[in-house]
């Protein structure tokens, strides 16, 4: 074209990213990629397997990798198991400078970087410039910090051995680095499996370790499929799998990881909600909107896919985004004047464009606007979809694409409740110039991450991670660095953590008492078990001290239904929550001679070891008090004219099974906690010692405490432990009892994918500092980032 | 073409501009977080290179107010510079870019009330406009009387455009009734000639009140809204022009009338001229891509887009000597 033709039309020409060199250094690798492990590229042993790696902007042939097979991810789990020890007993600092160096690294090879990172996934090459790689490098930075100062900051924390990382293809460099930096800092080693259609990164990473003088071992690279992720997933020596993928490959882990004892983090899907009120700056919530969705071709698991929009400006905001998509670029993705590149393969396409018809078949409308994209290559125009309700697939499932939909709300109530309604709560975006209405909404979503008039932003210091079905535990921040590590002595195998039900001596203990019916706490009332039977409870020399109700499912649903139709407790000042406990506290005190006598009884403890449990129930009461109102969030200041609020929120009901051992303060030790940050618990005390609950419930019900904060039912721990877990209204169960009731509780929680603190059958000390404090917090809570950019 | 030129700036529609509606201004809402990162995302979303830019770079040149404002200006100085506005550009690069006889000039020249004669002496023939800084320039604090004379004067003095100051008390103090009515008072002053009004948006204090200051501006019937005098402390910014545009698109759906936008102040170089463009493009469409609806008020800016255009013509990086001053 002339320039005087373009000086009429002034139309955009091809501006493309030059990718010879990386073109080059794929050509020095064209007999295949090997695996790096140990240090070393070496060949798959057996498998013998190679996959190819295309451009899906083009089509064409990028690389041969290596399949790595089951001895392969042996030898690498291997490797990082012979670096452990030493890695992890390297002073922070030194291990700072290795990150520091590969953070450096990462910042001198970022246009190799990106562009490789352009060719393998198709994302424009502007976001791998702009996004993708500065934000992995700054991981890098911040996590050297963690690395250095992890002295002071984790005095109580050991790191967790060999880390299992498997990663998704959206981010391929950028999860790569949430990975594997949090995982090195803290000490432990790596074997990292990218996802099958971009491993190229990964492996360019690789040689930034070698160039690192990174020690062999620490961190090693294997490629392969979904089967090389099962082998490290079902692999003994590795003690943590953090995954990022989709919700149905989480669910597959966590059941397959289930008793192992393995950690684990899994970042999920989303369906992520992005709402717009009328008071909102209407033009930037339009722009919003093609970071939330057109954005990594709406591959990127916090997309904003959910459209809620005050029904007033509905009309208006649609038609301005109509406007916006028709001046949409899409196309080469190495072309620096595209807003949208390729879908990273034609599975995902193909999949992309089934969910768009079936919503349209629901009585979706769908519309796209008239641009030009190239006809070869994995290209899907970006989308709009109306006229659909919450019952719609599109509105339903994760979609993973560049496809909007739109829903229209009247109230603030009614966009929170839509926003919610979702099995996901990744992330959501809220638009308002009145910072009151975008506060109250955003404390009402729920969702590990909310942006204020913005929208995907992402940084280290600020953890990132979902609630419900999205998945559990966090990658950046504080909190992240805490999924790998682990408290040092936290379990003792000194003490059995369960008791034996002696021989029935067919004599009873009655100390002339009128007789008691311990029935369960429900809703703040004592209710009859729904089976109406009863169980002889034993004392610990065989005698019959009495009977408690055999709770059975329904009186499980009961107890949840009470949770849940008490929300109230969640949203009560911690200030009032405290002041409930200690009340606990004070009343608990009157009734010190009776529970003293009926642990001696019961448990055939001495007097002062009973003693020494009141005291310390006593105690913990008043610890859990006292946290209430002090287990505060923190402010973060991320590199954008922003802060980020991390509120540590309740998670919801949580199903608590106690243990027997020391029965009145375990029971404490588990429940204060659990309220004390605005959880509504659903009890199942000692199986063996129940009445030291029941003689509990006086006390709930003169201390202030709302109905069904606290609900108790008794009966055997291992049936009612699985009702829980496979209840779906429950958010977390912290499970005390066997190895096995652990293995069911974190293989039938993978349904609804609910938080579990398991005990894997051993004990803990009560009396000592792990019978409290942070630890129990942080698995009560739940961290929520609220970013919040400020200007006018 | 010269004639032509002629004919299309007079006859291009004027802005009629419309009643005052209190509530347009109060609807409007300007997020400044969300305005940075729209402009901070929109430099690596667009970019254009090789014979794209030489071409976007000429459209620049014949969209620039090529300015003098300074109190040493004098006769022979404002010719020197009317001589650059006719030929703007060296034949020679022109020539190689396949670009000559095409009658390239500036939109403009933007110059003093005192220099209007000698600039409309200077450009007769060319079909190049003399745009006149007006009613108290910079600060607009001249008696209101004082500030409609000048207006007039520049006006039988042969001025095409009138650049007017808005008293920036009205936005500071949110009197938008008073506003509207000063520029619509400046406005009817302008007769024939088209108005340019210029917020200070360095002075007002927000997005949002530069906002609502160029709403209330067109709704007085501004044929442009420019963003500084050159002389504030800040002048303009693409945040700034972002939400400045913005206004113009709402109002061109309101009432159908397309008002031009001029940025003036800080914008030396080829580099953010095309991110500029960019801007126009994206947000307001092809449409406003000429001088009829858009206007940089620059000085310096000319002279790199010359040594731009030498180095796309010869791959040789050029130097300011090689180029005739204005």
């Amino acid at each position: 074209m002339s320039i005087p033709e373009i000086f009429q039309t002034m139309s955009y020409g091809p501006a493309s990213e030059d990718s010879g060199y990386v073109q080059d250094w794929l050509k020095k690798h064209e007999d295949g990629f090997k695996l790096f492990i140990n240090g070393k590229w070496v060949r798959p042993l057996s498998s013998g397997k190679f996959m190819d790696s295309h451009n899906p902007a083009t089509g064409d042939f990028l690389a041969k990798v290596s399949v790595a097979g089951e001895d392969d991810v042996d030898a690498a789990v291997k490797a990082a198991a012979k670096a452990f020890p030493k890695w992890s007993k390297l002073p922070g600092h030194a291990r700072a400078k290795y990150l520091y160096t590969l953070a450096r690294l990462l910042q001198k090879t970022s246009r190799f970087m990106s562009v490789l990172e352009t060719l393998d996934n198709g994302k424009p090459i502007r976001e791998s410039r702009d996004f993708d790689v500065p934000v992995a490098a700054r991981h890098f930075y911040y996590h050297a910090g963690w690395a250095q100062i992890m002295d002071q900051e984790f005095p109580d924390q050991v790191p967790l051995g060999v880390v299992g990382q498997v990663i998704p293809w959206n981010f391929p460099l950028l999860m790569m680095a949430w990975k594997i930096a949090p995982a090195i800092a803290a000490g432990n080693c790596v074997v990292l499996k990218p996802a099958e259609y971009t491993s190229l990164t990964a492996l360019y990473f690789a040689e930034l370790c070698e160039e690192a003088g990174l020690p062999p071992g620490v961190v090693n690279i294997v490629t392969g499929a979904g089967d090389t992720g099962a082998h490290m997933v079902n692999h003994p020596d590795i003690a943590k799998i953090a995954f990022t993928g989709s919700t149905g490959v989480g669910r597959y882990i966590r059941e397959a990881t289930a008793g192992s004892g393995k950690k684990l983090t899994l970042e999920l899907g989303g369906k992520s909600p992005f709402i717009v009120f009328e008071d909102a700056d209407i033009d930037g919530a339009v722009e919003g909107l093609v970071d939330a969705i057109w954005f990594n071709q709406g591959q990127v698991c916090c997309a904003g896919s959910r459209l809620l929009v005050e029904e007033g400006i509905a009309d208006k905001l649609i038609e301005k985004v109509k406007v916006r998509l028709n001046k949409f670029r899409l196309g080469n993705p190495l072309d620096k004047t595209v807003d949208m590149g390729a879908i990273v393969d034609p599975v995902q396409l193909s999949r992309i464009t089934e969910m768009v018809q079936k919503g349209k078949e629901e009585g979706a409308e769908i519309w796209q606007p008239d641009i030009e994209y190239p006809e070869k290559g994995c290209f899907y125009p970006p989308t709009l979809i109306t006229n659909v309700s919450p019952g719609n697939i599109v509105v339903r499932e994760e979609i993973f694409g560049p496809v909007l939909c739109v829903m229209t709300f009247r109230t603030l109530k009614e966009a929170a409740d839509l926003a919610n309604n979702t099995r996901f709560g990744l992330a959501a975006s809220v638009w308002s110039e009145n910072i009151n209405r975008a506060l109250e909404v955003s404390s009402q979503i729920k969702a590990g991450v909310v942006w204020v008039n913005t929208t995907n932003q992402l940084d280290a210091a600020c953890g990132f991670g979902g609630y419900r079905e999205s998945g559990f535990g966090r990658e950046g921040g504080k909190e992240g660095m805490y999924e790998y590590l682990k408290v040092k002595g936290e379990w003792t195998s000194e003490k059995g953590n369960l008791i034996e039900s002696p021989a029935e001596q067919n004599s009873v203990n009655r100390d002339n008492m009128i007789d008691r019916t311990a029935k369960n706490y429900v809703g703040g009332k004592q209710a009859r078990p729904d089976g109406g039977n009863t169980r002889i409870i034993l004392t610990h020399n065989g005698k019959i001290a009495g009977r408690v109700g055999e709770g059975n499912r329904k009186d499980i649903r009961n107890a949840v239904e009470a949770a849940f139709k008490n929300p109230g407790w969640s949203s009560t000042t911690a200030h009032a929550r405290a002041q409930v406990i200690y009340y606990m506290a004070e009343n608990m005190s009157y009734r010190e001679n009776e529970m003293i006598m009926q642990l001696t009884k019961l448990a055939g403890v001495s007097k002062k070891a009973a003693k020494a449990e009141f005291d310390m129930a006593i105690s913990r009461l008043f610890s859990y008090a006292a946290w209430a109102d002090k287990y505060d969030g923190m402010v973060h200041t991320p590199p954008v004219q922003n802060v980020a609020l991390a509120v540590n929120e309740p998670i919801g009901i949580m199903g608590i099974i106690c243990p027997d051992v020391m029965p009145l303060l375990s029971f404490i030790s588990l429940v204060a906690p659990v309220i004390a940050m605005g959880n509504r618990a659903v009890v199942i005390p000692s199986e063996r010692y129940p009445l030291i609950a029941t003689d509990f419930y006086q006390i709930l019900e003169t201390s202030d405490l709302p109905a069904g904060v606290i609900n108790i039912v008794t009966g055997d721990r291992d049936i009612l432990s699985e009702v829980m877990a496979k209840h779906d209204q429950l958010d977390a169960i912290w499970y005390h009892g066997s190895a096995a009731g652990s293995k069911m509780v974190e293989r039938e929680s993978a349904a609804n994918l609910k938080r579990t603190w398991v005990n894997d059958g051993r004990a803990r000390d009560w009396m000592s500092l792990h019978g409290e404090g942070r630890r129990f917090l942080r698995e009560a809570t739940q961290v929520k980032n609220i970013w919040l950019p400020y200007g006018d | 073409m010269t004639a032509e030129k002629q004919i299309l700036i007079n006859s291009f529609p004027r802005v009629t501009g419309c009643d005052f509606h209190p509530g347009w201004v109060d609807e409007i809402r300007v997020n400044k977080s969300a305005v940075d990162r729209r402009i901070s995302s929109l430099a690596g979303r667009r970019s254009v290179k090789k014979q794209w830019q030489a071409a976007w770079l000429l459209k620049a040149i014949s969209c620039i107010d090529l300015t003098t404002l300074s109190g040493d200006d004098t006769p022979e100085r404002v010719k020197r510079l009317c001589a650059k506005a006719r030929n703007p550009v060296r034949p020679d690069i022109l020539e190689a870019l396949g670009f000559a006889h095409q009658n390239l000039t500036t939109g403009a020249v933007c110059v003093y009330h005192e220099m209007v004669e000698t600039a409309v002496r200077a450009l007769k023939g060319s079909g190049i406009p003399v745009a006149a800084v007006s009613t108290g320039f910079p600060a607009g604090l001249a008696p209101l009387e004082t500030r409609l004379a000048e207006i007039r004067a520049s006006v039988a003095a042969g001025a095409e455009e009138i650049d007017i100051v808005i008293s920036r008390r009205h936005v500071l103090t949110a009197d938008w009734q008073a506003l509207y009515d000063e520029v619509k008072s400046f406005r009817e002053a302008c007769g024939e000639a088209h108005m340019k009004a210029i917020l200070a948006t360095g002075q007002l204090g927000s997005l949002t009140k530069v906002a609502k200051a160029s709403m209330v501006c067109m709704m007085a019937g501004a044929d442009f809204i420019k963003t500084s005098t050159g002389m504030e402390g800040v002048n303009a910014t693409l945040p700034v022009s972002l939400v400045m545009i913005r206004m113009i698109r709402e109002f061109y759906q309101k009432t159908g009338q397309k008002v031009g936008y001029k940025p003036a102040g800080g914008i030396g170089t080829a580099k953010l001229a095309l991110q500029y463009l960019v801007l126009i493009k994206e947000e307001l469409g092809d449409e406003w891509l000429n001088p009829h609806l858009f206007r940089f008020g620059a000085s310096s800016l000319l002279g790199d887009i010359e040594r731009q255009l030498e180095h796309f013509v010869t791959g040789r990086y050029s130097a300011a000597n090689r180029h005739p001053m204005g």
